[in-house]
């Protein structure tokens, strides 16, 4: 039951507090890309990569009072934080999660800012292509984004960091 | 004549109980319609396992990728001659509106869960691969196939084309509310639609509406709410679902475990090996998923035949209502289950909302996804739930749900386990 709403509290658990939802739904895009066992199902929006599904989950711990969502208003829009609740955490001593390296990726995600995040996932949806095609469909699909060069380069390269570690 | 621009000779007309007429007079849409693939889709309902619920609901993924067409269509015939849109991309719009859901299996959104299979990655296999789809669309030019397949997966360069296709207010989600709608006969679920194209206008890379066509619009999100809770989220078609789902993992296991069917699964083995080509893939409809559980019902598996029965003679299972954070009531009714001989991993299902493939409007916070923006007289644009108070209303507190499906009958019948049967009717209520 709720094995993978589990997961998703085991990674607020090792975050402690994610700022924005578009960084919450891009860390487990890219963990997922890292063969950590996710299994919400997402599909390429405007912003990049996206779940409905993660989404309702969120919404569905939140209702549970297992997860804590602040909104902020920050002039002009609003910015959410997330964090496991006590509730959450003693729902949680229920399930043996094992996700091992979590810590460290969830710690270094979590330092990126959320347009970055966005860059690196996007990047990865694309991983089926050569490098320069990749290139050449970021610069398509994020053209207001207006990603530059050295940017690009840097997300490909934090990219084969996290596989490197992930295979270590 | 170009191929892409050759039109038949005379338009065909499809009748269609929702838009009344649908019209074809490209002899690309005319091809396209008639594959294999395309027709494929005949066998594919709309709704799954709703109609289970809703008797009327036997409409096909074919019915409403026609209507997607035609919508799409008639939303071309109202940009056309305005600056934002480019007229050489109206094929693409078509072919994109046309072939969005052709890779969708037989009862899709179980088959996904249990096989981790992605209709969208077979949508896109089916126009990219050697498929008679293809073929037709390569006679328009050798990347045509990749452009539809870029539209249809959100990755192509001229977002206003994904809009028109996947948006908040696209020509799919308007289609299929009516079409469900219709079928299941359900009153909810009606919205202007004529008024909502007429008001559509494309904005730099996204469709708007003009501030004056709010209150229609106002109508569709509420109809999508109503949907979703009355006919999507329906416990009963949930519960079919659930025992839809069980099935599946059920013959997947006992497949690995060596068991000897007396109707072997034949066309589902690539399924159960996870190693399925795109031409075996194709080959699955809902006829063939259904044969199988008519079979079915004769295995010596009890589970495999009592599942296999209760979903073919529409004996399903029970519910409550669920509250997750009472762990200890699960884990109890689990053993209380196994005591009583039933298998909790078959007979005592947990299903939440975020199961089912649907959403609701989002007003698109943080940039999450593109939410639906009017185009004021002013000329500025300001997203809908910002003006409509009818949509801030319903686009904010999510309401979320959880049940817990069991076979009552199995638990009423239970003679030789009186103390588990006891915990478990205690438990329950």
């Amino acid at each position: 039951m709720l094995e993978d709403h589990a997961k998703v509290m085991t990674l607020l658990q090792s975050a402690g507090e994610i700022i924005g939802r578009k960084k919450l739904q891009k860390i487990i895009y890219i963990l997922q890309k890292l063969n950590y066992p996710f299994q919400e199902k997402f599909q390429f929006h405007f912003y990049g990569p996206y779940s409905e599904e993660l989404t309702l989950k969120i919404e569905e711990l939140c209702n549970l009072s297992f997860v804590n969502e602040v909104r902020e208003d920050k002039g002009g829009y609003h910015q959410y934080r997330y964090q496991l609740t006590h509730e959450g955490e003693d729902f949680l001593k229920n399930y043996d999660i094992h996700m091992p390296e979590l810590d460290t990726y969830i710690q270094s995600l979590n330092e990126e800012s959320s347009r970055f995040l966005e860059l690196v996932s996007t990047l990865l949806y694309f991983d089926n292509l050569s490098e320069q095609e990749v290139i050449d469909k970021v610069k398509i699909v994020k053209q207001k984004q207006n990603y530059q060069d050295e940017e690009i380069r840097h997300g490909l390269d934090y990219i084969q960091q996290l596989k490197r570690n992930n295979l270590q | 004549m170009t191929y892409a621009f050759d039109k038949l000779d005379e338009e065909k007309v499809f009748k269609d109980p929702v838009h009344r007429y649908i019209h074809v007079r490209e002899r690309l849409i005319w091809e396209l319609i008639g594959t294999a693939e395309f027709q494929r889709l005949r066998r594919i309902r709309q709704l799954g396992t709703t109609y289970l619920t809703f008797h009327g609901a036997e409409h096909s993924r074919f019915s409403h990728s026609l209507g997607v067409y035609e919508i799409t269509r008639r939303i071309i015939d109202v940009f056309e001659d305005h600056p934002d849109w480019e007229d050489g991309e109206r094929l693409l719009c078509l072919c994109a509106a046309l072939l969005h859901d052709v890779g969708h299996g037989p009862f899709s959104h179980s088959f996904e869960k249990v096989f981790n299979t992605d209709h969208e990655a077979y949508t896109q296999a089916i126009i990219l691969g050697d498929t008679e789809i293809n073929h037709v669309l390569k006679k328009v030019s050798a990347d045509f196939p990749e452009k539809v397949a870029d539209v249809i997966g959100k990755t192509y360069k001229n977002k206003l084309i994904i809009s028109m296709i996947s948006s908040q207010i696209d020509a799919d989600r308007m289609d299929y509310l009516l079409r469900d709608a219709y079928y299941t006969g359900v009153s909810y679920g009606h919205f202007d639609l004529e008024r909502i194209w007429r008001v559509m206008r494309p904005r730099d890379d996204q469709v708007v509406i003009k501030y004056s066509g709010m209150h229609a619009v106002e109508d569709y999100i509420m109809s999508r709410y109503q949907m979703y809770w009355q006919v999507y989220f329906h416990p009963v078609t949930r519960s079919a679902e659930v025992i839809l789902r069980k099935i599946l993992h059920r013959a997947k296991s006992l497949y690995h475990n060596g068991y000897a069917f007396r109707y072997p699964p034949g066309l589902l083995v690539p399924l159960f090996k996870e190693s399925m080509t795109l031409s075996e893939y194709v080959r699955l409809d809902e006829s063939v998923i259904l044969y199988y559980f008519q079979v079915w019902q004769e295995e010596e598996d009890p589970i495999l035949s009592d599942l296999c029965r209760r979903f073919t003679n529409r004996r399903l299972f029970k519910y409550v209502e669920f509250t997750p954070s009472n762990y200890q009531i699960y884990a109890d009714l689990r053993e209380a289950f196994k005591e009583a001989g039933l298998d909790p991993d078959y007979y005592l299902v947990v299903d939440s909302s975020s199961d089912l493939p649907y959403d609701f409007y989002r007003p698109g916070e943080e940039g999450e996804r593109l939410p639906i923006h009017l185009l004021m007289p002013d000329n500025s644009l300001k997203e809908l739930s910002r003006e409509s108070d009818v949509v801030e209303a319903i686009s904010g507190k999510k309401r979320t749900d959880h049940k817990l499906y069991y076979p009552a009958d199995f638990i009423h019948d239970l003679t030789t386990h009186r103390s588990a049967k006891e915990r478990i009717q205690s438990l329950l209520q």
